[in-house]
């Protein structure tokens, strides 16, 4: 009796990696083979135009005597913007974030329609959505200057996205508009799963509603925020379109993904540029892997 | 009175949150549909409409083609990766095997990769296999962003189903084959549109990829030709078509998530709860 069984576990075995082996190899094709030769030429002196030729030139371009990039101010100050740019935006998504997600949660007349509306800027392709903040925010003829002025909010025309103290605060704006929806999607999928019956029984105390929500919807969706907000995290930490098209090269928004691609394409260093996407890897795997370990401690905690 | 302050509380913040979400797209039509001359004036309304832009932005550069490459590209991306997710979902959501939690582990982690993170050796590969600047060059680096969540909400929906439904199936000695194509692909339909659509719109998106390996105008898909729309010089950028191509590509896409709204939010959270 036992053999049999056995036999058709083998066989099972068997057909699952039949069934997995053209997913594998087209994953360890376009991502696992990519991922080595990009931290191979990292450490290498490779250039675009002959890459067949790249010399092994150990960690210069990590640290080196004429400047590797460990030593480059502008890697660093693009490494702080990156992180500027995802604490400020992811958390400002996600307190906006709760509040269309606790306004959606609501049962009221056109909730269909205020849903659909909210998820129309996720639907925008982020070139399309740079493109028509670009032109909204444009110093000369655009609608936010416009309507500022006549608020009488400002006197003059402001360079949001050139003048150097805002671009950031730009990228940002048009960031949260963009993904906002995402986030609040996320909250309401965590609070639909909410039982009623505490609320009734709240409300039957005659608990303030902000007292509820901070004790009794915020520590119930907990989990679902942080998966939100690590998801929204890992996809700030690479941002690459919306700046390249919002404020282009410029150095007070550049973000690793833009250093990385203007050393590797603008500037054909592909060792060079390997190095800061190798790095930009690193600190995207390490900060994965913190979150990883702080929910499973707290999932084993609780 | 405090309960009719709190409904006109209530009211304006769903006023102010459809039109933080609609504003910019409506100013996009609006713009789109002014002559260009006029465009140095700001207005709220079109009070001469005229399709100019729409049609000046298939002239001059082969926006046509651009759109069509986007189709192309996307299709092909997403019938891919629904076949190699649907295949790998039997086997990590069907049957009990070593190594199958590591795997799982191994595909969420790639969904994580920073795109720019294999960009030089994408780079290298492309140019190896004589596929750049071509659509199949961005096909097979699409897949990258599409085939690691569609593994995941396939095999998330396929542990679902209940185990009894294919039991009869092996007893009657049917071929795994069989049994994925006869037993699972009609009760899959539901998961298939959802992640179908959500892997269409990703590729649809895609622009470092696609800005990267592609070099002629009439090989670039449409995030980017949109980028690279410029007027006579540098400064003059000829915003009214700028807007004309916004829309014409974003119509479809919101069409399609109004349209598909229930599954793409069950999809994404499906996604996302996995964690």
């Amino acid at each position: 009796m036992a053999r049999p069984q056995s036999e058709l576990l083998r066989a099972r075995t068997r057909t699952a990696w039949v069934f997995l082996a053209p997913m594998l190899i087209v994953l360890a094709l376009v991502a696992g083979w990519p991922l080595i030769r990009t931290i191979w030429f990292s450490f290498t002196d490779a250039n675009l135009g002959k890459m067949s030729q790249a010399k092994f030139i150990g960690f210069e371009n990590y640290y080196a005597s004429f400047g590797g990039i460990l030593q480059d101010p502008d890697w660093w100050r693009s490494v702080w913007n990156t992180v500027w740019f995802s604490v400020v935006s992811v958390s400002i998504e996600t307190v906006f974030g709760m509040i269309v997600a606790l306004l959606l949660n609501v049962d009221f007349k056109g909730r269909g329609f205020v849903r659909a509306a909210v998820l129309v800027p996720w639907a925008i392709p982020t070139i399309v959505s740079a493109r028509m903040w670009g032109w909204m925010l444009h110093d000369q003829f655009g609608i936010i200057n416009d309507m500022l002025e006549r608020a009488h909010l400002i006197s003059g025309p402001v360079a949001w996205t050139a003048d150097p103290r805002l671009s950031m605060w730009s990228v940002v704006f048009v960031d949260v508009w963009k993904t906002t929806s995402f986030m609040a999607l996320l909250i309401l999928a965590g609070l639909q799963l909410l039982p009623s019956d505490c609320y009734e029984a709240a409300r039957v105390d005659g608990i303030s509603p902000i007292k509820v929500f901070f004790r009794v919807t915020l520590p119930l969706i907990w989990p679902a925020l942080i998966v939100a907000v690590v998801f929204r995290s890992l996809d700030a930490l690479r941002v690459f379109d919306l700046i390249y098209v919002l404020t282009s090269s410029a150095k007070e928004t550049m973000t690793m993904s833009v250093y990385a691609r203007q050393q590797l394409v603008d500037f054909q260093q592909v060792g060079y540029g390997s190095a800061a996407a190798t790095l930009l890897f690193l600190i995207i795997a390490a900060f994965t892997a913190l979150t990883l370990i702080a929910t499973r401690s707290r999932a084993s905690e609780g | 009175m405090m309960r009719a302050l709190q409904k006109i509380g209530f009211w304006l913040l769903v006023t102010v949150v459809v039109l933080y979400s609609l504003f910019p797209f409506y100013y996009a039509i609006v713009s789109s549909l002014r002559p260009s001359a006029g465009l140095f004036k700001v207005a709220y309304w079109p009070h001469h409409p005229t399709f100019a832009n729409y049609t000046g932005v298939f002239v001059g550069q082969p926006f046509g083609r651009n759109i069509l490459n986007s189709i192309i590209v996307s299709s092909v991306v997403v019938v891919l990766s629904l076949f190699l997710g649907v295949t790998a979902a039997y086997a990590l959501g069907r049957i009990e095997f070593k190594g199958r939690g590591f795997l799982l582990m191994t595909v969420l982690a790639v969904s994580m990769f920073p795109q720019v993170a294999v960009l030089s050796g994408m780079f290298e590969l492309i140019r190896w296999s004589g596929l750049y600047n071509s659509l199949p060059g961005l096909m097979i680096a699409n897949m990258i962003l599409t085939l690691p969540f569609t593994v995941w909400v396939l095999t998330t929906f396929m542990r679902g189903l209940p185990k009894e439904i294919e039991e009869a199936a092996i007893v009657d000695g049917a071929s795994p084959a069989i049994i994925v194509r006869r037993i699972f692909l009609p009760l899959l339909w539901p998961a298939l549109v959802t992640t179908g659509l959500l892997a269409f719109i990703a590729s649809w998106n895609e622009f470092l990829f696609a800005l990267t390996f592609t070099l002629s105008n009439s090989e670039r898909t449409v995030p980017v030709a949109i980028a690279f729309l410029s007027g006579a010089t540098k400064y003059d950028l000829p915003w009214g078509r700028i807007m004309a191509a916004s829309v014409i590509v974003t119509l479809p896409l919101i069409a399609l998530v109004l349209i598909f709204q229930r599954r793409i939010v069950a999809g994404l959270t499906a996604g996302a709860v996995k964690g």
